[in-house]
């Protein structure tokens, strides 16, 4: 069974120009030790998902359909203050800007000191102890002397570090990620994601690595959900995402990275943008930018099916009538 | 070519900032001035209409260095030349200042949210007087839209009205609208979308070949660098670590900085990825700009440092076409 179970998760925003629907019917799930990359670009929704994941959706977003089930029980509906019991506990959560998650007022040992009393209910002295080993667990030199520092005492890398070593300290059984690397500079980066995958591997936890760098997730998912205008337009094996993809956009997508391979002449580009949740075209969101785009694109919205070794939303891989019929048959 | 002056020459610039505290906190607490070297020593030229690109991470100097290239600052030491003549001395021509523009990484600060476009790109227009009249600067605007393929209508329209990408493409039309021939581009598709960076990389590329522009490109983004230069200065607390053609920077790098930095990306590249290998993480960050390190500043975090390292400053030592400044270089200890 799953750890985590999203199912037809739909978020809407209620505006005075009527209801954006930012997630739109998401499904997908996460396995114990398992790293599932959720790329996109910027207003894809990917945020969105791991904020409603954590029950942290900012007003006036509110689920507006399907369920999230987390060790298959459901989360979604539960009240705040049995959420914020999980949300720590059970749930880590690491995000962009380690300066927003770390109070600038206590001492790092402090904050992983306390986060360890109140959610493994251990003594002032044992939670010392262990948050000293967290943070050599996280890579801090002399954590023994540097236990003692303010969150601005140490440098942007650094920082982060103490992040994920809180959003740890509890040992949750999964971890959100929304952009952990982003800030920093590439070789930290490194650093970092060397971290977050050894205990992924070491402790069994699941993590749900938020990006929109493709590299990143090439290096550190498993499987990988590919978003775009809040839903999810292709999910599979990561290696087969990136070198063979599916669905149109992906395609695109990977056709317009740089790469430090040969040097090409033109980049491959996908003509216009990402549209507006005002103004999601009806069909496939893809449908007005895709190359391949045919009447069923326009008229009809495909659900996520199978597509080689990938699962992609998009009419091409639609069965065709024939065995649509010999499938009937064979269940029938 | 008999013309054989570079369009653009920095030579031994040195930038420092003070970042002293206030005077009397200093007499009081008996502190000395405190100097920070943002750009230190750095040289380079760039032929007409070939694009030179710096890279490194936050805190190495690019971005200073852009804003030395067009006047924005001035050099504490050392000089910078356009087309042989001193930056300052162009700068206070205006026939001289049009030729070279900054394009910005932020395109959502960069642009006046309460002026319509055709405004902000009539701008640097009028400002020069390139033209007369509303009918002449109305039909340039329309044709510099249609150049960074907006619609010539776009102009009616606000900033906020567009997406990054667009804005971005609003800033290179105001670029352009000055007719220059050196753009100084700082990181100007660090915040786009990967398919819009696409599209505006290969948009600099289609103006480069088609007006002759001359690009110094500043970009933490090796793969993106690659893309774009004919040569590459690797850059490292305020120092050019290692120069030379793109090329042969990203197929022989010679200096333990730019190795290290070339494998801590994260690429797509098939065989990086069938390789399944972790990537070798750098040890160490960047030490503070205000207290370097002496000799070699990237001696802490290199795996290759004696003691020569730690007390000398390696000078530039020819590998190939690259200059790099390394001991390891020079001594012939650097492994293959």
């Amino acid at each position: 069974m799953s750890l985590l179970d999203v199912e037809k998760l739909s978020v809407a925003f209620p505006t005075r120009r009527g209801v954006l629907k930012a997630l739109d019917n998401i499904s997908f799930a996460i396995a114990a030790g398992e790293v599932l990359g959720v790329v996109g670009e910027s207003g894809a929704g990917k945020s969105l998902t791991g904020a409603a994941i954590i029950g942290l959706l900012e007003r006036p977003g509110q689920i507006s359909g399907g369920r999230i089930l987390f060790e298959g029980k459901r989360i979604d509906d539960l009240p705040q203050e049995e959420m914020r019991r999980i949300r720590g506990r059970r749930i880590g959560a690491i995000f962009q800007d380690p300066l927003t998650t770390l109070n600038p007022l206590y001492t790092v040992g402090r904050q992983l000191a306390e986060t360890m009393q109140i959610h493994l209910g251990i003594s002032g002295a044992e939670a010392r102890r262990r948050a000293v080993g967290w943070l050599a667990q996280v890579g801090i030199p002399a954590p023994e002397e540097r236990i003692d520092s303010y969150p601005h005492e140490f440098s942007g890398g650094m920082r982060q570090r103490v992040v994920i070593a809180l959003a740890l300290c509890a040992e949750p059984r999964l971890v959100i990620a929304d952009e952990p690397t982003t800030a920093l500079d590439v070789s930290i980066q490194a650093q970092i994601i060397a971290l977050l995958k050894r205990l992924a591997r070491e402790r069994g936890t699941a993590v749900m690595l938020i990006t929109h760098d493709m590299g990143v997730i090439a290096e550190t998912a498993d499987r990988v959900a590919v978003m775009y205008a809040g839903r999810i337009v292709e999910l599979g094996p990561v290696a087969r995402v990136i070198r063979n993809p599916a669905h149109p956009y992906t395609e695109g997508l990977m056709a317009s990275i740089p790469t430090l391979e040969e040097k090409r002449g033109r980049l491959a580009q996908i003509e216009g943008a990402m549209p507006r949740l005002s103004a999601i075209p009806p069909g496939c969101p893809f449908s007005p930018r895709c190359p391949k785009v045919f009447a069923r694109c326009t008229e009809e919205r495909p659900e996520l099916m199978l597509a080689g070794g990938t699962e992609a939303a998009c009419w091409l891989f639609a069965p065709t009538l024939a065995e649509a019929a010999h499938e009937r048959r064979g269940h029938g | 070519m008999a013309d054989r002056v570079p369009l653009f020459e920095a030579e031994h610039v040195t930038r420092f900032f003070d970042v002293s505290r206030p005077w009397l906190q200093r007499v009081i607490n008996g502190e000395k001035r405190r100097l920070l070297r943002a750009v230190d020593d750095v040289s380079f030229t760039i032929g007409k209409g070939s694009t030179l690109s710096l890279v490194g991470e936050s805190g190495c100097g690019k971005s200073t260095m852009a804003r030395l290239a067009v006047g924005l600052y001035a050099p504490s030491h050392g000089a910078i030349r356009f087309e042989g003549e001193p930056i300052a001395a162009a700068r206070a021509e205006a026939r001289q200042r049009r030729r070279m523009n900054m394009i910005f990484q932020d395109p959502y600060a960069s642009l006046n949210p309460r002026w319509r476009v055709a405004r902000i790109i009539a701008e640097p227009i009028r400002a020069f007087g390139l033209l007369r009249g509303a009918r002449a600067i109305a039909a340039r605007v329309a044709e510099l839209l249609a150049q960074v393929g907006l619609q010539p209508s776009d102009g009616g329209k606000f900033p906020h009205e567009f997406s990054g990408g667009q804005r971005q493409r609003i800033s290179i039309a105001r670029a352009l609208s000055s007719e220059p021939e050196f753009l100084v581009c700082d990181e100007p598709t660090s915040a786009l979308d990967v398919s819009v960076q696409a599209q505006i990389l290969n948009l600099m590329r289609d103006l480069q070949r088609r007006l002759g522009l001359t690009y110094l490109f500043i970009s933490h983004n090796l793969a993106v660098v690659r893309h774009m230069s004919d040569r590459l200065g690797v850059m490292y607390l305020g120092r050019i670590v290692e120069i030379g053609p793109a090329e042969e920077v990203f197929s022989t790098p010679r200096h333990p900085y730019t190795r290290m930095l070339l494998d801590a990306i994260p690429d797509l590249s098939p065989d990086r990825m069938m390789s399944g290998r972790d990537r070798t993480p750098i040890a160490g960050e960047v030490p503070s700009p205000l207290a370097p390190p002496p000799g070699c500043s990237f001696h802490p975090r290199c795996p290759l440092a004696n003691a020569r390292c730690r007390e000398e400053r390696p000078a530039y030592t020819p590998a190939g076409a690259i200059l790099v400044a390394c001991h390891a270089v020079a001594e012939g200890r650097l492994p293959a």
